[in-house]
């Protein structure tokens, strides 16, 4: 079966880099700044595939290069190298599309929720309105509809409806990841990125909201990749798991396996630090 | 007055035909057609410094001063208002250096210069109308970045604009702006028509007139060019509407179907109505067709 997201060999570093960047630095090196020239590898050459209807997981510590390969993913930052395909442009490499389309594709086939609501969200625009710009942008020009497909997906999502005009600013925590749930399914996605979406939640929320998206998954019939340092999450989420460490990804394979099985040394020592 | 003599006096008064020195004008023409090419376009151009500070309609005069010539009649008005101090000065100004005949009636104007309002009378083929712009660009209430609405405006990405518009309808519950309604403009670019009411927004639709916007200060002109569709943005449910002044009429020539200004007599305190558009308003008295 095809997948529905292909990662090739996704490559960002952070400074000008030389010809010895990629040899200097990794897990095997311990560490990512190039010790010629100071650059920054982010993470190097990740190959992934996503597939329908799956939870992908990526664990891995702080500054491992999680964040920056999803941000890459959803166009948020530049790749330096690297080639991404996607189900519906079949051969065609997305990064090499030009920002129009990179636009309407992040907007109609994927969706991202953010550890940071403020990155999400727009904290000045009603809840509803927030979920309602995706509508909006795919050219509804009707607000009665529009908001009747707002309230069911923040119903979804088991928002309080009745709050659906509030700015998320007045809202806690959780509500606001709801609201980014319900806007990230707005336009159907194919693809939905969660990034340490749960972190900072306390334990009953987060639990919720782990639980509302399995629901949502099986509904929506959307993928998923989900980045957390949260071994909790990922055993809940994710069917497989790619494990990072300095911008490489070491270990992949079923979530079941890598957690009671984990063969990378760093793998069996994140496993094992879990409290 | 013939060429030769105007031009004479202009030169008598050590300065170019029109002000602007040749170079200046040919650039801003440049500017303008293609802004005209480009319908709704910000055209950037080089701003001149004029005897008049930024922000007191340098824009439209830079636009009139460039594409004015000895045979043109001219027409300044100031919120409807031949007679303001603003629409007066500008008019003694390109006058003066240019020796045009000038008007205040808006049928015998061929270049007619105005801040925030449209005339009454429909205006014809022959006719440019150039309106003074403070803001030209209509994505800066939503976005305070420029370079970030050039990207919007590249990629027409207007989501954040309707998202405006659909927030102040869940707040109001109807789109409150008042002047300055953004519009599509041959279903392209979003732009700002000028501070002008909403009443005059259907004029701009589909007309015969070439309406040129200037904007000094922000140093953008942009177009809308003859029989150019021109729609103010709206929902299916909420359409955009005019201002509805009810039985109001104006007080001098019985008007109900021009724009009205309110006034408050500040001894009384009685409230009537006026004409905002002037000339159109004394001509109707004048001719005894108002009551």
């Amino acid at each position: 079966m095809a997948p529905v997201l292909k990662l090739k060999n996704i490559t960002r570093l952070f400074g000008k880099g030389c010809p010895s960047c990629l040899e200097s630095t990794g897990p095997d090196a311990d560490t990512n700044v190039c010790s010629h020239c100071g650059t920054v590898v982010a993470c190097a050459c990740v190959s992934l595939d996503l597939y329908h209807d799956e939870i992908l997981g990526i664990m891995g510590e702080s500054g491992s290069g999680k964040s920056t390969l999803l941000k890459t993913l959803h166009f948020d930052i530049a790749v330096s190298s690297g080639e991404i395909y996607f189900e519906n442009c079949a051969d065609i490499n997305l990064l090499t599309m030009s920002p129009f389309e990179k636009r309407r594709i992040r907007n109609f086939e994927m969706g991202i929720v953010y550890q940071n609501p403020h990155l999400g969200l727009k904290m000045e625009v009603s809840s509803g309105g927030n979920v309602a710009e995706k509508l909006l942008m795919a050219g509804w020009k009707n607000i009665d509809k529009t908001r009747k497909r707002s309230r069911s997906l923040l119903r979804e999502t088991e928002f309080p409806v009745g709050r659906m005009d509030e700015p998320p600013k007045n809202l806690s925590g959780g509500e606001q990841q709801r609201v980014q749930i319900a806007r990230a399914l707005s336009s159907n996605p194919k693809v939905l990125f969660l990034d340490e979406m749960t972190t900072g939640l306390d334990l009953s929320v987060q639990a919720r909201i782990l639980d509302m998206l399995r629901s949502l998954q099986k509904r929506f019939h959307v993928s998923m990749i989900v980045v957390s340092h949260d071994l909790g999450v990922i055993r809940l989420l994710a069917q497989r798991t790619a494990v990072m460490k300095y911008g490489r990804v070491v270990e992949l394979g079923l979530t079941d396996q890598i957690l009671e099985d984990p063969r990378h040394p760093y793998t069996q020592l994140l496993v094992n630090s879990e409290l | 007055m013939t060429l030769k003599e105007i031009l004479r006096k202009t030169f008598d008064n050590g300065y170019n035909f029109a002000f602007l020195d040749e170079g200046a004008k040919r650039e801003i023409r440049r500017k303008i057609l293609k802004a005209v090419a480009i319908p709704g376009y910000q055209t950037p151009f080089g701003s001149r410094e004029l005897p008049i500070a930024r922000g007191w309609g340098t824009g439209g005069l830079q636009i009139t001063l460039s594409i004015i010539g000895t045979g043109d009649t001219l027409k300044v008005i100031d919120q409807g208002c031949d007679g303001s101090v603003n629409a007066v000065n500008i008019k003694k100004f390109i006058g003066r250096v240019t020796g045009v005949k000038t008007t205040t009636d808006t049928n015998k104007a061929s270049i007619i210069q105005t801040r925030h309002r449209v005339p009454e009378e429909i205006m014809t083929e022959d006719q440019i109308l150039i309106l003074q712009v403070p803001y030209p660009e209509a994505l800066r209430t939503v976005e305070p970045e420029e370079t970030e609405t050039r990207r919007m405006h590249a990629e027409a990405d207007y989501s954040r604009m309707w998202l405006y518009l659909y927030e102040d309808i869940v707040r109001f519950g109807e789109i409150s702006i008042g002047a300055r309604y953004p519009v599509a403009v041959n279903g392209r670019y979003i732009m700002d028509p000028s501070p002008i009411p909403r009443w005059d927004i259907p004029k701009l639709d589909r007309a015969d007139t070439l309406y040129l916007f200037g904007a000094g200060r922000e140093k953008r002109i942009y177009a809308v060019p003859p029989h150019t569709e021109v729609k103010p943005l709206e929902f299916e449910d909420y359409l955009f509407r005019v201002e509805d002044f009810g039985d109001a009429r104006c007080r001098r020539c019985g008007s109900c179907d021009t724009f009205l200004d309110e006034i408050i007599d500040d001894e009384t305190g009685k409230r009537f109505y006026q004409c905002s558009d002037t000339d159109y308003c004394d001509r109707r008295t004048v001719d005894g067709t108002g009551s």
